[in-house]
């Protein structure tokens, strides 16, 4: 085999915007080279076999892919040293401390909890004058109001939090320092916090994780700390943001909206096809290989950066028949959404459960949900992680 | 003395090798990572018993050989 020596430009697209045509490019080469923006040179991997196969070969290291003078700006820095930029055995001795609190059984427990959040904010929404933006109303703040109480952190330090957040995870264009900055004063938080929970314990989550640093050696303080901002962050701009699109491609298929109000009991469904469906994510986290890796045909030298086009995987049309049609009926529900192998979505099962109870709200409480504002006027911020809508203007109601 | 049948539901399972971490020489992965039980029916072992109630795909069951209950998680 001949080696492929000019990489293709490839430049990834917002929700709304025509994506790459990544189909031609990948039918031959199922696995390439490519320049992004910036110059950076990495390996994509399309398809759905292949996104999976390196999902869960750890020789795709996610430890290599942050190390310092590796990791890309913006979340990438913030990931080394905590779960999601660690290979085994460091990530598995943390991220089993966590796993018990997010499994299908704990969440379900949640569920009612959730249910009254949703009913809450849309009680809220439906006080208040319209049109109104959704994003402050009630995407953002479900899932927010969820891992607080799961953590144990004041639900009214939460604009502070969005802050952080946001500097963090919804902007790489800033620069460094800034991004710096917000991680010290967000770890500063948790510190001050954890001082407090260790006095005080309480039956939630960061008080277990501290005792599990206090009474077993099981963490450092700094990872402890770490964890905390990891699941806080994680715990919410992607759910949030995985409303908002959804809503977004359910506003463009008033027939399947039709038939969710029908028969709520389509509503698991659909969301596993909103979650196929819908580009949540920007740029995936690199990894790199440790050695020669063989994949889709090529061999990727050892210490080269990879990517995966989970997008390609979601639309193979070898998994999913007609791809691009977008079916709340579907069997969507082994989509690489969430990932595969030991990064799985930790709160995978958590964000099910929150974007159910969402939707069951939304559609049953909210008829006549529309955007207040054409498509094209609404503005993403311009991070590459998380496709992140600054505002989300709805009406409802009769027009 | 009760004896419990492990399963794992390998069309489940999300390879995030949570259990082989949990419960070593319990289970194994196969060469697609996907896990099965070492043996399939054993003494009660409480390190399985959290593999199962940690699987994030809850992909293993554990089960009562003698009744064919399934074993409390909790």
């Amino acid at each position: 085999m001949t080696v492929d020596s000019s990489p293709v430009k490839f430049t990834p697209a917002l929700p709304g915007q025509p994506a790459p045509d990544i189909r031609t490019i990948s039918r031959d080469r199922p696995v390439f080279r490519a320049e992004l923006p910036g110059g950076r040179i990495v390996w994509l991997v399309t398809g759905y076999e292949n996104v999976r196969q390196m999902m869960i070969d750890q020789r795709f290291s996610r430890a290599l892919a942050v190390a310092p003078g590796q990791a890309q700006p913006g979340v990438e820095m913030f990931a080394g040293g905590s779960i999601n930029g660690m290979d085994p055995p460091g990530h598995t001795r943390l991220r089993k401390l966590v796993a018990s609190a997010f499994t299908a059984r704990r969440v379900e427990a949640l569920r009612p909890r959730v249910t009254s959040i949703v009913n809450q904010l849309i009680d809220a929404m439906l006080g208040r004058p319209q049109p109104a933006d959704l994003v402050a109303g009630f995407s953002l703040p479900l899932p927010a109001q969820v891992i607080c109480e799961m953590l144990g952190v004041p639900a009214g330090d939460l604009t502070q939090f969005h802050a952080w957040s946001d500097t963090i995870v919804g902007d790489w264009q800033r620069d460094s320092d800034e991004i710096m900055t917000a991680l010290a004063e967000m770890y500063g938080y948790f510190g001050g916090l954890i001082e407090i929970k260790r006095a005080r314990p309480a039956d939630d989550l960061m008080s277990a994780l501290i005792a599990a640093r206090d009474d077993t050696d099981r963490l450092s303080e700094q990872e402890l700390t770490v964890m905390c901002c990891t699941l806080l962050i994680g715990g919410h701009e992607t759910t949030a943001n995985q409303i908002n699109l959804s809503l977004l491609l359910l506003f463009d298929h008033p027939g399947e909206v039709a038939k969710l109000r029908a028969d709520p009991g389509l509503i698991p469904g659909a969301i596993e096809e909103l979650l196929r469906c819908s580009r949540l994510g920007g740029l995936p986290p690199a990894r790199v290989t440790t050695e020669d890796v063989r994949i889709g045909g090529v061999v990727i030298p050892a210490g080269e950066q990879v990517m995966p086009l989970i997008g390609t995987a979601n639309r193979d049309p070898s998994v999913f028949s007609d791809p691009d049609r977008f079916d709340v009926t579907r069997d969507a529900a082994n989509h690489l959404t969430f990932g595969a192998g030991v990064h799985h979505c930790l709160g995978a099962q958590l964000a099910r459960v929150e974007l159910q109870e969402a939707f069951l709200g939304l559609i049953g409480r909210l008829p006549g949900l529309r955007l207040a504002v054409p498509a094209g006027e609404l503005e993403f911020k311009p991070g590459m992680a998380i496709h992140s809508l600054r505002e989300l203007p709805v009406l409802w109601g009769e027009p | 003395m009760t004896r419990w049948k492990i399963t794992v539901d390998k069309n489940v399972c999300i390879c995030s090798a949570m259990c082989v971490a949990l419960a070593p020489g319990r289970f194994v992965l196969d060469e697609q990572q996907r896990s099965g039980p070492v043996e399939a029916e054993i003494d009660p072992d409480e390190e399985v018993r959290d593999a199962a109630a940690s699987c994030p795909s809850e992909a293993i069951s554990l089960v009562d050989a003698d009744t064919g209950q399934l074993v409390d998680l909790d």
